[in-house]
C-alpha cells in the first residue's frame, strides 16, 4: 500500500476510474450542442448531407482513428523491423 | 523600382561567419541580435522593392520584396531568434554558425526574384543543414552517415532543379523566378527538385532519417527551414496545380501511419513534419486564394509549434539521453515546464480551438469545402483527427505521462525555457488573435474561425480521437523496431545489389586477367623459344653453314643477272 502511496495520484490504480470518469464527461459534454445546433452541410448542392448529421464529427473523428490506428497495426506487420536493422 | 537595399539573408550569413571571431557574451549578444536585425530589415523594405544585379547574360535578382516572402521571412527570422536563444546554452559554436547560414539563406530564397538566385540560396541550405548534422558527429556517431544520406537525397533534389531551371531558361528566356504552369519537362523537373525538399514521395524518409540523429537544437532549426521554404517555393511557382492535391493527402496519411508505427520520440514529430506539409502541399494543389492563404498561414503557425515540439523533446532528450518512447515517461512529475510546453505544442499542432493551428489549418479546409471538393474535404477532417492521435496525444502521453519510467530529470537550461515559453505564447496569441496573422497573409482574408459551429465541431471531432487513442491504447504499445520506407532501397537493397555485384565482377575480373595472363606467358614462351637464349633465331651459327648460305645468295643473284 505505501507503494500506491508514494506513487503520483494519476498512476494509482484506484484513481484510474476517475481519470476515465472524466474523460468520458468530456465527450458527454461536448455532444450536448448537437440537441440545440443546426449544422450547415457543406456540399449540400451535391446531395451530402451526413457532415450536418447528429454527432457527425464525433463518431468521424473516433471511426477514422480507429481504423488509421489499426491499419497502421497492420501496415507495421510488414514494415516493422528490430530498430537495429540498419546498424551493422 | 529600383532601390538601394540590402539582402535581408545577408545579414544571418555573414553575421554567421563573424560569430568565431568573437567571444563569451559579444557572442551571445549577436547569436539574439542578428535575428531581430534581420527582421526589421525585412519589415523596412517596402513591397515591389527589387535590386537587380548583371550576371553573365543574366541579371539577377536578389531583393524582390513579395508578400508571401515577407511572411515567410518574418517566421524564418523569429524561428532564428528563438532557435539561437533556445541553442545558447547547449549548441556548439560549428552548429550555430551553420544553423544561422542555413536560416539566412532560406531568408535569401523567400526574396529571390530569379531562378539564379534561388538555385544558389537553395544550395545553400543544402550545405548549411548539413553542417548542423555534421555538427551533432561527435555527440552521436549516427549523425555523420544520416548527413551523408541527407546530403545525396538534397544534392540530387538539387540536380533535378537546376536541370529543370536551364532547361526553363533556354525555353522561355526568362528567368523570373514566377508562377509556371507543370506542362513542359523543364517545368515537371522544377517542380520535381521542389518536391523533393517538400519531404514529397517517393523520398519522403529522408526527414525521419536525418533530422533526428541532430542535436536537441539542431534539430528545431532543420525543422523549420528546408521544408517550408519547399512550400514557399511551391506557393509561387505552382499555385492550382493538381497533381499536388493528391501528393499532399499521401503525405499527410504516410505522416500519421509511420508517426503511429514509431517508437523514437523525436522521429514522431519528424514524420509528423510530412503530415503537416502534406495540408500545405494539398491546399497549394486547390490553389484558390483562400487556400493559398490556408498554406502560407499554416507553414506560419507550423513552424512555431514543431519547433516548441522539439525543443521540448529536445530538452527530455538533453536532460536523460534516452529517445525512444519504451524508456520514458512520467516525466510531468519534475518537468512541469517542458512538459507544459510540450502539451501546448501539440494542442497547437492538433488545431485545437483558441491554438494557432485552429486559426489557421482550418483555412485549408474550408477551401476544399468552398470548392466542392468532397473527398479531399473528408480526407482532411480524418487526418486532423489523425493529427490529434499521431502526435498532440502520443507524444505528450508516451513523452510525459504514460507510466513512471522512475527518471526524475530537472527542467532543462532557463535559456532553454526561455524559447519554448516564447513559442507557447506565440502559439496562443496567434489562437487568440489571429487577426495580426491574418493581415500579413498574400491575400486579403475573409474568414471568422471563431463560430460556435466551428468550435463544437472541433471540439467533438478532436475528443472522439482522444477516446479512439484511449481506448485503443493496447494496440499502441510501443515496440523497440522502426519502419521499413524507401530509404530502405538505398540502404539495403542497392547495398546488397553493389556488395554482390562487386563479387559478380571481381569473380569475372579475375577469370579475364587469368586468361590474359595464360595468354601472355603463351606469347612469351614463342618468343623465347625463338629468340631466347637457346631460340633457333638466337643461336651462334658455325662459319661452315653461314658461307654455304652466301654461296646460294650469290648463286641466285647470278642466275638473275643472266636474265
Amino acid at each position: 500500500m505505501s507503494d500506491e502511496q508514494q506513487k503520483h495520484w494519476v498512476y494509482r490504480k484506484k484513481n484510474l476510474p476517475i481519470l476515465w470518469g472524466i474523460q468520458v464527461a468530456l465527450l458527454v459534454l461536448v455532444l450536448v450542442p448537437e440537441f440545440f445546433m443546426h449544422h450547415h452541410p457543406h456540399f449540400e448542392d451535391q446531395g451530402i448531407g451526413v457532415d450536418a448529421s447528429w454527432g457527425f464529427f464525433a463518431w468521424y473523428g473516433f471511426a477514422t482513428c480507429a481504423a488509421m490506428v489499426v491499419g497502421a497495426k497492420l501496415l507495421g506487420l510488414f514494415l516493422k523491423r528490430k530498430d537495429t536493422y540498419y546498424d551493422d | 523600382m529600383m532601390t538601394e537595399v540590402v539582402p535581408p539573408g545577408l545579414v544571418l550569413i555573414v553575421g554567421a561567419l563573424l560569430l568565431p571571431l568573437v567571444k563569451g557574451g559579444l557572442r551571445t549578444a549577436l547569436v539574439l541580435v542578428l535575428p531581430l536585425i534581420t527582421l526589421a530589415l525585412v519589415w523596412q523594405i517596402p513591397l515591389g522593392s527589387q535590386l537587380s544585379l548583371p550576371f553573365l547574360d543574366y541579371s539577377l535578382e536578389p531583393v524582390n520584396a513579395t508578400s508571401v516572402g515577407r511572411l515567410f521571412a518574418t517566421i524564418f527570422a523569429i524561428m532564428a531568434f528563438a532557435g539561437g536563444l533556445y541553442a545558447l546554452k547547449t549548441a556548439t559554436l560549428a552548429e550555430l554558425v551553420a544553423a544561422f547560414a542555413y536560416a539566412g539563406s532560406a531568408i535569401g530564397v523567400t526574396f529571390a526574384g530569379d531562378l539564379i538566385t534561388l538555385f544558389i540560396f537553395w544550395e545553400m541550405m543544402a550545405l548549411g543543414s548539413t553542417l548542423v548534422l555534421w555538427a551533432n558527429g561527435p555527440q552521436n556517431p549516427k549523425a555523420y552517415q544520416a548527413s551523408i544520406r541527407y546530403v545525396l537525397v538534397h544534392l540530387l533534389g538539387g540536380v533535378i532543379l537546376m536541370t529543370g531551371i536551364v532547361a526553363y531558361v533556354v525555353e522561355t528566356g526568362s528567368t523570373a523566378f514566377t508562377t509556371m504552369t507543370a506542362d513542359s519537362v523543364a517545368t515537371w523537373l522544377i517542380l520535381a527538385g521542389f518536391l523533393i525538399n517538400a519531404g514529397a514521395p517517393p523520398l519522403s524518409a529522408w526527414i525521419a532519417d536525418a533530422y533526428p540523429e541532430a542535436s536537441p537544437s539542431g534539430m528545431v532549426f532543420l525543422s523549420a527551414f528546408t521544408t517550408k521554404t519547399a512550400v514557399f517555393a511551391l506557393l509561387v511557382g505552382f499555385p492550382g496545380t493538381e497533381i499536388l492535391i493528391y501528393i499532399g493527402l499521401y503525405m499527410v496519411f504516410y505522416g500519421i501511419i509511420y508517426a503511429l508505427l514509431e517508437n523514437d520520440m523525436r522521429r514522431i514529430l519528424a514524420y509528423s513534419i510530412v503530415n503537416q506539409v502534406g495540408f500545405m502541399v494539398t491546399a497549394i494543389g486547390i490553389g484558390t486564394e483562400l487556400a493559398l492563404n490556408g498554406a502560407a498561414a499554416h507553414a506560419f503557425a507550423h513552424i512555431i509549434y514543431k519547433a516548441l515540439l522539439l525543443m521540448s523533446a529536445g530538452s527530455v532528450l538533453l536532460m536523460t539521453g534516452k529517445r525512444k518512447c519504451t524508456d520514458l515517461g512520467g516525466l510531468f512529475q519534475t518537468m512541469p515546464a517542458t512538459a507544459i510546453n510540450g502539451i501546448i505544442g501539440a494542442l497547437a499542432i492538433s488545431s485545437f480551438p483558441f491554438t494557432s493551428g485552429f486559426v489557421t489549418k482550418s483555412l485549408e479546409t474550408s477551401a476544399a469545402a468552398y470548392q466542392g471538393l468532397t473527398l479531399v474535404w473528408f480526407l482532411l477532417l480524418a487526418a486532423s483527427a489523425g493529427v490529434f492521435l499521431h502526435a498532440g496525444i502520443k507524444f505528450p502521453w508516451f513523452v510525459f505521462f504514460q507510466r513512471d519510467s522512475g527518471l526524475r530529470p530537472p527542467d532543462p537550461a532557463p535559456t532553454m525555457r526561455w524559447a519554448m515559453w516564447l513559442f507557447s505564447f506565440l502559439c496562443l496569441a496567434i489562437g487568440l488573435y489571429p487577426q495580426a496573422l491574418y493581415s500579413i497573409l498574400p491575400y486579403p482574408v475573409d474568414y471568422q474561425p471563431y463560430t460556435w459551429e466551428h468550435l463544437v465541431t472541433q471540439f467533438q471531432l478532436l475528443l472522439f480521437a482522444g477516446f479512439a487513442f484511449f481506448a485503443l491504447l493496447p494496440l499502441m504499445k510501443r515496440t523497440l523496431t522502426l519502419s521499413l520506407d524507401v530509404d530502405w532501397f538505398y540502404r539495403r537493397l542497392m547495398v546488397l545489389v553493389v556488395g554482390k555485384s562487386a563479387a559478380v565482377i571481381a569473380r569475372g575480373d579475375g577469370a579475364v586477367r587469368a586468361a590474359a595472363s595464360r595468354g601472355v606467358t603463351r606469347v612469351l614462351a614463342y618468343i623465347s623459344r625463338h629468340h631466347g637464349p637457346d631460340g633457333m633465331l638466337a643461336r651462334t651459327w658455325p662459319t661452315g653453314s653461314v658461307v654455304t648460305w652466301v654461296v646460294v645468295l650469290l648463286a641466285v643473284y647470278l642466275v638473275f643477272s643472266l636474265y
